[in-house]
């Protein structure tokens, strides 16, 4: 007993969702009803006061984690991922089962938790260690390593209303990364932060691990579990899908998450009908990927043919600034490639466009890319100002990569790496090599 | 397994040897002052928060906290003592004083309610985002009142100077109906911050409730002028009755509010109980509804 660190015995969370169905007959009913409410919700605090449907966000959890383990949880947005989590961290209580908790638990569910834009830099790490569980005494100590961490430097006593969003999730991370607990909770945190905080808070994540403490660890960044996790757990549907070791458990997701995007019969994706960001600017359609006929395709795609992303929007008002760019991804979500209509050679000014509705095309790089699952992306952003479809957006669409020329039979087993290439190689004979032992 | 983890009681261990279970709360919770005691520093740097922005974003800062009680007893002393005759109870007395020191604890009150009643909804972030035992909420929300509170009572003091009021020796009994005071509004704070995150609605009955107050406390007329019956009764239930009876006695040698601050007290025993109770009961749900 005295090596596990944490335990749940059939957790579960249950959640009331929907509104109110019951009818009203009468003025009278609805008085007696609602005179009645208020008591009805005070002597069963969580309990429906109304007919509403049941959501299990969590079901049946049973997990049993060994001190000094860091275990990777990840699953589809809803799985349960940060209900647990919040059950985990005591935020929440569950609806049955029972948390066994073995030491001190740090829970990150938020970078900068309770930060204060009025505050300066000084003041806000004093308040957010406090809030995070850090004793007076130990902020004191702690606090020069945390400024160092972060970078502020003279930045320290501005208020943190004037930071750039990067020196803000700096200093937020770096006070969490000061907490000293036995069991540290992490919530999708590497999602904020340019590419090099994110290695700098991996580095952090896995000096913790290494100390031997036990993590428990929510990300999408499957490479980054893959690094960090001893074990994973994969939740769907709020209950236990796979446990195992990390990378039979980012394989399995991997494969879970494949099987139901390739289900989409073809490659496109159409805008909800729904205000989006800069609408006096840009209105986006969708997107879709078509072959050189112009038909659309679906989930297979071959190296050698040509293929084009089009993009269809209605250009509202002529602006410089309205950018369109297309990501690529792994299927384990890793970003290979971006591009976009300023960083390539497209010659096009939106600032000289007449308001109307275009097609905006794209060829796709299929030559780069190896036989495996892809994933493609489209962003749209006003340069400087904001974004209309950020990365990480619901335009994903997965589709996988067949190489005609990797026809060799030498070749026929999968390339190593992420990319492919088609460079032609050339063998030229030397005319003056003498000839060893022949 | 110990006994206690059976139970399920919620033990924040802070030594290494913590042993922790959480699971469905049934019945009422027991109010655990042990681990309010080990989260006394979140307490006060929520308390130094909170005061911190009030005075960064004010421009005026301190002086407003000044001017505020000084301006409201120019007025009440010009319509209440000029225009319609209300009268100190003692000639010795000027207005102006007796309703500045009626003032200053109904202030406070009505800051700390106003604030602690905010406070569970305006701290919604931290409640869905990290652990700690609610109740350092409201209690820090109606602790930073003490701040005004103590800026306001220099004015007092600088007041009584003015017009050459010397403090009786009861003064040093003032910090027992500060105490009283800052009871009767977390009492207040507690059921109005936890219903507020379940009916959205107490938020608007609040100014509402704070303005009518100050006529129904013995803010601008004194205590000695409520008729005896059942009015008198109703008054003495109303706990700020008592702590401003109290705050003129000690402060300004006035009759002493003796079977007022009885009633005054026990309403607030009864109130802080049961808002204890009602809030452990409600905080479970807390991160979930607001």
């Amino acid at each position: 007993m005295s090596d596990i660190a944490l335990r749940t015995v059939g957790l579960g969370k249950m959640y009331h969702i929907g509104a109110e169905r019951e009818q009203y007959n009468t003025l009278r009913d609805t008085l007696t009803k609602a005179a009645r409410r208020p008591f009805e919700r005070i002597r069963h605090p969580g309990a429906a006061t109304h007919k509403s449907e049941e959501l299990w966000a969590l079901r049946d959890i049973d997990l049993e984690v060994k001190q000094g383990d860091v275990l990777g949880i990840v699953g589809r947005n809803g799985a349960g991922k940060s209900t647990l989590l919040k059950v985990l961290s005591h935020i929440t209580e569950p609806t049955e089962g029972r948390v066994e908790i073995h030491g001190r638990v740090a829970s990150l569910l938020e970078v900068g938790t309770g930060f204060n834009p009025e505050l300066t830099g000084r003041e806000n790490i004093q308040l957010n260690g406090a809030i995070l569980g850090m004793r007076r005494a130990e902020i004191k100590s702690k606090f020069d390593a945390i400024v160092e961490f972060s970078e502020i430097g003279r930045f320290l006593d501005t208020p943190v209303k004037r930071y750039s969003s990067g020196m803000y999730v700096r200093l937020a991370f770096a006070v969490a990364a000061h907490l000293d607990p036995e069991i540290l909770i992490v919530d999708e945190v590497l999602a904020v932060g340019d590419m090099e905080f994110q290695r700098k808070c991996l580095g952090k994540m896995s000096e913790v691990a290494g100390e031997g403490r036990t993590v428990l660890f929510v990300s999408h960044n499957m490479a980054a579990v893959q690094r960090l996790c001893s074990t994973g757990l994969l939740l769907e549907g709020g209950e236990t899908a796979f446990r195992g070791t990390a990378v039979d458990t980012v394989r399995r997701y991997v494969e879970f998450a494949s099987r139901n995007l390739v289900a989409a019969p073809q490659l496109a994706w159409v805008a909800p009908d729904r205000p989006a960001p800069f609408g006096d600017v840009v209105r986006v359609h969708g997107y879709q990927i078509t072959d050189d006929q112009n038909r659309p395709v679906a989930g297979r795609l071959y190296s050698g043919r040509e293929y084009t992303a089009q993009i269809s929007f209605d250009l509202r008002r002529a602006d410089a600034a309205l950018i369109f760019g297309l990501g690529y991804y792994d299927k384990s979500s890793q970003a290979l490639l971006f591009v976009s209509d300023v960083h390539d050679v497209s010659g096009i000014n939106f600032a000289s466009v007449e308001p109307g509705t275009y097609t905006l095309s794209a060829r796709l790089p299929t030559e780069w890319f190896c036989s495996q699952g892809y994933e493609i992306e489209l962003m749209c952003a006003m340069h400087h100002m904001g974004w209309i479809l950020q990365p990480g957006n619901q335009t994903r669409l997965a589709f996988e990569v067949f190489r005609e020329d990797d026809t060799n039979p030498y070749a026929q087993d999968s390339r190593l790496g992420m990319l492919a290439s088609a460079i032609r190689w050339s063998l030229r004979a030397e005319k003056s090599s003498p000839s060893v032992g022949s | 397994m110990t006994e206690s983890a059976k139970r399920g009681a919620p033990a924040r261990a802070s030594g290494t040897e913590g042993f922790i279970v959480y699971e469905r709360k049934r019945g009422w919770a027991a109010l655990d002052l042990g681990e309010l005691w080990r989260y006394r520093d979140l307490l006060y740097f929520l308390i130094w928060r909170d005061v911190l922005v009030r005075y960064k974003q004010a421009v005026f800062g301190v002086a407003w906290v000044i001017l505020q009680p000084l301006l409201t007893m120019v007025v009440f002393t010009v319509v209440f003592n000029q225009i319609i005759g209300v009268k100190s109870p003692d000639d010795k007395l000027p207005y102006a004083v007796f309703s500045f020191a009626g003032l200053l604890p109904w202030q406070f009150f009505a800051g700390a309610l106003a604030r602690s009643s905010m406070s569970l909804v305006g701290n919604s972030n931290l409640l869905t985002k990290v652990y700690f035992p609610r109740l350092v909420i409201p209690l820090s929300a109606v602790l930073g009142g003490l701040v005004d509170l103590g800026i306001s009572f220099i004015v007092l003091i600088g007041l009584m100077a003015v017009y050459g009021i010397v403090p009786t020796w009861q003064v040093i009994f003032l910090p027992l109906f500060v105490l009283l005071a800052l009871a009767s509004a977390f009492a207040v704070g507690l059921w109005l911050s936890a219903l507020n995150v379940l009916y959205r609605d107490v938020a608007y009955v609040i100014p509402f409730l704070v303005q009518l107050g100050m006529f129904m406390s013995p803010v601008i007329y004194p205590t000695s002028s409520i008729p005896a019956g059942p009015l008198r009764l109703a008054f003495a239930l109303n706990p700020m009755t008592g702590v401003i009876g109290g705050f003129r006695w000690a402060l300004l040698g006035q009759e002493f509010p003796g079977s007022y601050l009885l009633f005054s007290t026990a309403m607030v025993a009864v109130l802080l109980l049961g808002g204890l109770f009602f809030f452990k009961r409600m905080e479970r749900v807390f991160a979930d509804v607001v």
